[in-house]
């Protein structure tokens, strides 16, 4: 069959747990993997005459990303009731919000190849509670475990802005950056809390019409990885359908497949014959909130510089390459470091440097952050500055770097101690020079006679100074001298 | 001596016992021993608790022999309808569906009763989940009217009703969701009051209509109607909907109860009241001239969206109520349908095995006017007709403190004689629905008899928030008849 | 003879949207019953509501809020207790065999 022309299209429905320390109705602790059913309470677990009372800390965190994705943050907001019947639902109805969300009309700026951003539209952030699970055993029945019910979730829905499998990821990326930056979740996929369900489906051009395949929703990916190879996958499935049936999305239905991560596949879950009837209606048991300007500023105080916008100015301000900037903007308390490092006085290449290939390989090796490595940034500014002015050689600010997590010594006294300061006494090395230059006088002539062999030769003097002074001479200082003496 | 216990009032005995002329445990076993003798024939309980009520008789009487502060119900007998969850027994809702409930915690209201050391005797019968006007809907058992056992006590908090009036406890707490503690109090002959929405907490009682519902005290006089409201009112930070304190502060109810009010203005609805029998209208009216030799002034007003209550709350009531009864699935806790073939019956034949008829009625209903394609119709219209309806309240307030009508088109109607015709039941609660439709505090006072000598009662409905006023109007009728001194025969 | 209001169809509908097992005989009776009650709420209609706020509720107050402090939990027996069937520390109910409710 003939290469179609077609376009993917994607949008996003996102659901995020907010990180408060109790639950959005109720007063029981967020759950990290306890007995099942340990952390319920009547209110959660939907027991007869209990009634939810507003955790304030989510709906201000909920707030705070509408804010970063440049949302409109509504005036007036409430909660409704979306009813369904599910095991892992007690109430059998989920307190949510329908017609007046917290905010609507934002957008995110996503990092694509080479520096460059996309915008995508956020059509509505609002918030919500989470259900509990339905654990699906190999036995004939099924168990549920409540200590998740109730836990703050913020829903995310996406324009279908997304063209490529690329943009969803970068998208998925800069959203757990901008959630951990605000420090309002913890924006781990794998522990659930953060959900991609793309929407996707193809605009394909055949014979000078264009046709739009039915929508697939998929569920079930725990991985940024999934969620990229996903709409890899459905975007194949769905030219491999079009090919064979020709359905469009006035033919076909919309449907939702989940992903199996192990053959990296989606499989039909359930096709959407009527649109499921969640008669929503205001919750009678909480009442509105009005968000007054007074509060929405302090509030608003709370935000940072946003990652994407780190990371543009980084490049722009200091100079640094789209990737370094990239991976020194991953975590917002890295960024920060940095930052306080560069105002410190250290030459922001040089501290990018140390940071990234020195700095965040220890870190990783402790699993913890860099700024958790016990070093102040000062002492980091300190350790650049040694390095730049030449006191002590990029390989030995590695030993430096090292020694500075292990023992919390300042810098300039861990090269004393270590012995790696470089030798720049002019004096004391012209000394060595000519012992190096008087015992190679082959080498001494091929550098006068010049050409190819003069370079090469010049290098093996300055080798064997650098053998003599163990390391400690400074290259820099003996290039000069060996100019001088052979010039 | 047994009935002379008996007779007292709250106040009356709280005293007694506060003095040590009474002691709550002799009060507490003329109770029981009433109850041996009459439950059988009334079925006001669905559980009595008679052992932890007479410890805490004792340990009442033993606090105050040794002279410590007790509260403001110390060593009173009291009872509370069974759709109020307790820590301890069973809380019900007298639903087949909730038959072994145990709940692991108590209503705010219940708390407050025994932080005011209170003797809880038991727990009422009422229609299931509070869905009727005459008890008849319990799963549970049947409770009969103590002024005539072919009768029904009202409801939905008949046991409480019932219990009250035939001297089974000496006050009790119901709730009002459409008029289910003033209609019952009229039909048995005490008062009831049903507080403004948010003035008593809901935190514990079983929701039915989630917008409508209050919890208030059914007793024998007014008096002590206004000492049950001081223990039980107040903001409760576990209840969204209840009212904070700088919002609408609590006033002491009891403390100017016998204050006079001058220049009191009445507002009556003349052509609204046409609808009940004319026996009622008889003795409304003249209750209502009661207050006229007593100098108050009467003033006829227009409520032109009255007709509409009934509609709006029918509508509004059970799409609540169908979210509310979601709950009840048989997953969690409560009845499971046996050897259910998948999850799917799990739901709907725990729900249908679980759940009586005209609960069933009220969760098709509500769940029709919430679906697709028929909120705007019903739900969202009945929304807009409640905005009316508590308009034409807010613009009688302006002019007049209160406004006077029956409670009930009619006295307590036999027992099986509505329950073929849901519509013509709804129909009866068409002057207790607005009250909790526009949020209002209204009680309902014995004013009267009808010719078969069943119990009537005058409703007096007041601003939200006025509960204090309104108890001292309703302490000046009662001052000036006896009507509260009453009280039913009741034969085996 | 009018339409009903709703039909026996529609009741049925209702019924499984609300989870509710009915007999033959309760779809016949609710049908000609909720026919009834919505032929009574279309009283309604003789309002004009056109320019009226829906009202909720009534209470004069907004932004209840909670801190977001840690309040103990019931436990794993005690969410139990009540539980019709349960395996070890987890609800049991028979295998749930679609994808997801919502």
């Amino acid at each position: 069959m003939a290469e179609l022309d077609y376009k993917v299209v994607v949008g996003l429905e996102i659901h995020v747990h907010l990180c408060t320390k109790t639950k959005m109705f109720c007063g029981c602790a967020l759950s990290f993997g306890e007995e099942a059913n340990s952390r319920v309470c009547p209110v959660c677990l939907g027991m007869p005459g209990v009634l939810p009372v507003m955790n304030k800390q989510a709906l201000e965190y909920a707030i705070m990303v509408a804010m970063a994705l440049n949302c409109e943050i509504a005036e007036f907001t409430k909660w409704d009731r979306k009813s369904y019947y599910y095991p892992d639902l007690p109430k059998n109805y989920q307190i949510s919000q329908y017609d007046l969300p917290l905010s609507a009309n934002g957008f995110i700026e996503i990092p694509l190849e080479g520096g460059k951003t996309k915008r995508i539209g956020i059509i509505r952030a609002h918030l919500e509670e989470d259900a509990g699970k339905n654990v699906h055993s190999e036995a004939n029945f099924s168990q549920v475990d409540l200590n998740r019910a109730g836990t703050p979730l913020l829903e995310i829905v996406t324009c279908p802005d997304m063209n490529s499998a690329s943009e969803v990821r970068a998208l998925a990326v800069e959203l757990q950056r901008i959630v951990r930056y605000l420090g309002v979740s913890e924006g781990d996929m794998q522990k659930g809390h953060m959900r991609f369900e793309p929407n996707i489906n193809l605009i394909i051009t055949k014979n000078g019409a264009e046709y739009k395949t039915p929508i697939a929703e998929v569920k079930n990916l725990n991985s940024f990885r999934a969620l990229e190879r996903s709409v890899e996958y459905e975007v194949q499935r769905q030219l491999d359908e079009f090919a064979e049936t020709g359905k469009t999305i006035e033919t076909g239905n919309k449907t939702t497949r989940g992903w199996v991560d192990e053959r990296e596949v989606t499989v039909l879950q359930r096709k959407k014959e009527e649109a499921p009837d969640y008669r929503y209606f205001p919750e009678p048991d909480l009442v509105p909130v009005k968000l007054t300007k007074e509060w929405l500023a302090e509030i608003r105080g709370h935000l940072c510089e946003l990652p994407i916008n780190k990371q543009i100015r980084y490049v722009t301000e200091y100079k640094l390459s789209d990737y370094d900037a990239g991976v020194l903007t991953a975590e917002r308390f890295t960024a920060e470091f940095f930052e306080q490092s560069v105002a410190a006085g250290g030459e922001p290449k040089r501290v990018c440097n140390l940071l990234t290939q020195t700095g965040l390989k220890i870190a990783k090796e402790r699993g913890c952050g860099v700024c958790d490595l016990g070093i102040k940034a000062e002492s980091l500014s300190e350790l650049s500055k040694i390095v730049e002015s030449g006191t002590v050689s990029s390989s030995a600010a590695v030993s430096i770097f090292e020694a500075m997590v292990e023992t919390g010594k300042e810098p300039d006294i861990l090269a004393e101690e270590l012995n790696l300061i470089q030798k720049s006494d002019a004096g004391e090395l012209e000394l060595i020079v000519e012992h190096v230059l008087a015992d190679n006088a082959k080498a001494v002539k091929d550098v006068k006679i010049g050409g190819k062999k003069s370079k090469k030769a010049h290098g093996f003097l300055l080798g064997q100074v650098m053998q003599k002074t163990r390391g400690q001479a400074n290259p820099k200082v003996v290039s000069e001298i060996l100019d001088k003496k052979l010039g | 001596m047994q009935d002379e216990l008996l007779n007292m009032d709250c106040r009356q005995l709280r005293d007694g016992i506060a003095s040590g002329r009474v002691k709550s445990v002799a009060a507490t076993e003329a109770v029981f021993k009433a109850i041996e003798k009459y439950e059988g024939a009334i079925g006001a309980y669905i559980s009595t608790f008679k052992k932890q009520a007479i410890s805490k008789a004792e340990e009442i009487d033993k606090k105050i022999a040794s002279g410590e502060t007790v509260g403001e119900l110390a060593g009173v007998p009291v009872a509370v309808k069974d759709i109020m969850c307790t820590s301890f027994g069973t809380t019900t809702c007298a639903s087949k569906i909730l038959e072994s409930f145990h709940a692991p915690y108590n209503a705010t209201a219940v708390e407050k009763l025994a932080a005011a050391d209170a003797v809880i005797v038991g727990k009422t019968n009422m229609d299931e989940f509070a869905m009727g006007s005459s008890t008849e809907n319990s799963g549970l058992k049947q409770t009969v009217n103590p002024w005539d056992k072919s009768r029904v006590p009202g409801g939905s908090s008949g046991g409480s009703a019932a219990a009250v009036a035939g001297r089974l406890c000496y006050a009790a707490l119901g709730s009002d969701t459409g008029g289910s503690i003033r209609q019952p109090a009229s039909f048995c002959g005490v008062v009831g009051l049903k507080p403004t929405y948010g003035r008593v907490s809901r935190f514990g009682l079983v929701a039915f209509g989630s917008s409508l519902d209050q919890i208030g005290p059914l007793t024998r006089t007014v008096g002590d109607c206004a000492l049950l409201l001081n223990v039980i009112a107040g903001h409760d930070p576990a209840d969204s909907t209840s009212i904070d304190e700088k919002t609408a502060p609590v006033c002491d109810c009891l403390g100017k109860l016998d204050e006079p009010i001058e220049g009191l203005k009445i507002a009556v609805v003349p052509e609204f009241n046409a609808g009940a029998e004319s026996g009622v209208q008889k003795v409304i009216a003249k209750a209502i001239d009661v207050y006229k030799r007593l100098g108050a002034e009467v003033i006829e007003v227009d409520m032109p969206h009255l007709d509409y209550a009934i509609a709006a709350y029918y509508v509004i009531a059970t799409a609540e109520a169908s979210s509310n009864l979601a709950r009840y699935d048989g997953v969690h806790y409560g009845h499971r349908t046996e050897e259910p073939a998948d999850y799917i019956e799990v739901y709907s034949k725990s729900r249908a095995e679980g759940f009586g008829k005209e609960v069933k009625r009220r969760i098709m209903l509500g769940t029709y006017a919430l679906s697709s394609g028929y909120y705007d119709a019903y739900y969202l219209k009945a929304l807009k007709v409640r905005n009316l309806i508590r308009g034409d309240f807010a613009k009688v307030f302006e002019r007049c403190d209160c406004i006077m009508m029956p409670v009930a088109p009619t006295t307590a109607f036999k027992i099986g004689e509505k329950i073929d015709d849901p519509l013509a039941m709804y129909l009866s609660d068409v002057y207790t629905i607005a009250a909790n439709l526009a949020g209002i505090p209204a009680i309902s006072v014995p004013c009267g008899f009808d010719e078969k000598k069943l119990p009537i009662g005058l409703q007096i409905l007041a601003p939200a928030f006025g509960e204090e006023k309104l108890l001292r109007t309703a302490r000046i009728y009662e001052r000036e008849t006896d009507w509260h001194k009453e009280k039913p025969r009741i034969s085996n | 003879m009018m339409a009903k209001r709703i039909d026996e169809a529609q009741v049925r509908k209702v019924a499984k949207l609300s989870r509710l097992a009915l007999t033959e005989a309760e779809v016949e009776e609710f049908t000609e019953q909720l026919s009834a009650i919505l032929d009574y709420a279309e009283k309604m209609n003789e309002l004009d509501t056109e320019n009226v706020e829906p009202l909720a509720h009534c209470l004069p107050i907004n932004n209840v809020f909670r801190d977001d402090c840690i309040k103990e939990s019931l436990g794993t027996e005690k969410t139990l207790a009540n539980a019709p069937q349960r395996d070890g520390e987890f609800f049991k109910v028979p295998k749930i065999l679609d994808g997801s409710g919502g």
